[in-house]
């Protein structure tokens, strides 16, 4: 099948940065769509240019490192799925492509589709964990966690930190990856201890980054490879109200 | 600075603090919004119902009672207003380049111009204030009630106010904006007040479109009805049996 990519090419994080056009000819169509990009950098490697600069590695939807917003929506339209799942068949001969990083000032462009993806780290830094005692394992089931919780917190452990919320988010706004690492932990008896320390480091962290503002759009939700539900946004309001309410009288 | 002053000065510097605030205003204005709906539909009872209403609540605790409750909705709309401009700041920061191809999943079109629906509600309720409450025009504030002329004439001034097609149109026009504010808003508030479950989710997308329409329908039955002459002053005081019999044993006596 023969293309047309429009795709965001920047040379270093201070460049302005441009969208550039490309001629993808002759892409096989059982190609996925990261493959239809090596092609095209063999074919740029070959005429002495330099390559389409990208983020992959596990390529199978688990590890979180492809980004990509491809016509505007990141990881494309079609729901739960990452960038590295993306199959050409989904695309017809003669489409024009638009291929542009995740747009957000909290992540900044490395180059070209490369952001860095550092705050998602510092936020984990800042909350997402517990502390424990290490030492062996406890046995399984020492801990007695209702079923229902133990979904809830497994549904928001399945985040793995893409970044496509804050991508499509109208206001890059990281509250769908906050909520989902405050949800996993803050369900789980193991969590309750820290419950309160752990919301307000985590949107404390979030804030400082300079990611937006929940505008209740859910467009986070429409896009995350995991769907996870913005019910967790939710959840973490209700639990951030809840946490500066005992900071501020209890003792 | 001491500890409750760090915490309180902590919430609203956080995102999640100031649309707490939102949500809060947002429902203190809502509540306000069903209970003047409510008294505007007094017209539809006729002038006495209306005007003692209107009196009622310029007098009830010996006057005090409007300007707390004007007061309490001055605070709330100003902080409505204030925190969500600080919202909306950060918000256009938080994305310093655009999508060259921009796309929208699902967000609602009500949702993508809140800030636009806001702006014109501040100004439609500049405009109503300078319309009906402080009535810079001499003839709505010159008008008397025919039934007890040392009160104001509402009703009349009310019926008056919408002769105008032009302003009949500008509130048409104005509420419905307002109402695309509404929906997405208080459908919101649910969310932001963690509110929003798997269990609640089905519901409250219906209770912003019900609270929505029925404002809708409620505010502009009166400028609609009146422009198409359903709903008139007939001019000639319309005594109601009740207060044209006190009115003859005044005259007995």
């Amino acid at each position: 099948m023969n293309l047309t990519l429009k795709v965001w090419r920047q040379a270093h994080a201070n460049d302005t940065g441009s969208i550039q056009t490309y001629e993808a000819n002759d892409i096989p169509v059982e190609a996925s769509f990261l493959e239809m990009l090596d092609i095209v950098n063999e074919r740029i490697i070959i005429d002495g240019g330099d390559p389409i600069h990208f983020d992959h590695d596990c390529r199978e939807g688990i590890c979180g490192m492809c980004s990509l917003t491809i016509n505007g929506v990141p990881h494309s339209k079609d729901r739960g799925i990452t960038t590295c799942q993306v199959h050409m068949r989904k695309f017809r001969d003669g489409d024009t492509i638009w291929i542009e990083p995740f747009r957000a000032k909290a992540f900044p462009i490395v180059k070209d589709l490369m952001v860095d993806r550092g705050a998602f780290d510092r936020i984990i830094a800042a909350g997402g964990y517990i502390d424990v005692r290490t030492g062996s394992a406890p046995d399984a089931n020492a801990v007695p966690i209702p079923k229902h919780d133990a979904d809830a917190s497994f549904d928001s452990a399945a985040c793995i930190g893409c970044g496509a919320c804050v991508a499509a988010c109208k206001n890059a706004s990281a509250m769908l990856f906050v909520g989902a690492k405050a949800n996993h932990l803050n369900r789980l008896p193991q969590g309750e201890p820290e419950k309160d320390k752990r919301t307000l480091a985590l949107v404390r962290q979030m804030d400082e980054e300079g990611f937006g503002n929940c505008t209740n759009q859910y467009e986070c939700e429409a896009v995350c490879p995991k769907e996870i539900s913005a019910d967790v946004i939710a959840k973490l309001n209700r639990d951030y109200g809840a946490a500066v309410a005992r900071d501020a009288v209890a003792d | 600075m001491n500890a409750l002053g760090k915490a309180l000065l902590g919430f609203w510097e956080s995102s999640i603090g100031k649309k707490l605030i939102v949500a809060v205003t947002g429902i203190m204005l809502v509540g306000f919004l069903v209970a003047h709906m409510v008294g505007n539909l007094l017209i539809f009872q006729g002038r006495e119902s209306l005007n003692d209403y209107a009196y009622f609540l310029h007098h009830f605790l010996h006057g005090w009672g409007i300007w707390i409750f004007r007061l309490g909705l001055i605070g709330a709309f100003t902080l409505h207003i204030i925190a969500t401009i600080a919202l909306v700041r950060e918000n256009r920061s938080a994305r310093n380049s655009r999508y060259a191809y921009d796309a929208t999943v699902q967000a609602p079109r009500s949702s993508r111009m809140m800030i636009w629906s806001g702006l014109t509600v501040l100004g439609f309720v500049i405009f109503h204030i300078l319309h009906f409450t402080i009535r810079v025009d001499p003839d709505l504030a010159a008008m008397k009630d025919p039934m007890d002329p040392s009160r104001h004439d509402v009703y009349g001034m009310v019926i008056k106010g919408f002769q105008n097609p032009i302003v009949v149109l500008f509130y048409i026009v104005a509420i419905s904006f307002f109402c695309t504010h509404l929906n997405h808003g208080i459908s919101s508030l649910f969310q932001t007040l963690g509110l929003r479950s798997e269990k609640t989710r089905w519901v409250i997308g219906k209770i912003g479109i019900a609270v929505t329409i029925a404002l809708w329908l409620g505010f502009l039955s009166i400028p609609f009805l009146t422009s198409v002459n359903i709903l008139k002053d007939k001019g000639s005081p319309e005594k109601s049996a009740a207060h044209g019999a006190s009115v003859e044993e005044v005259v007995k006596s």
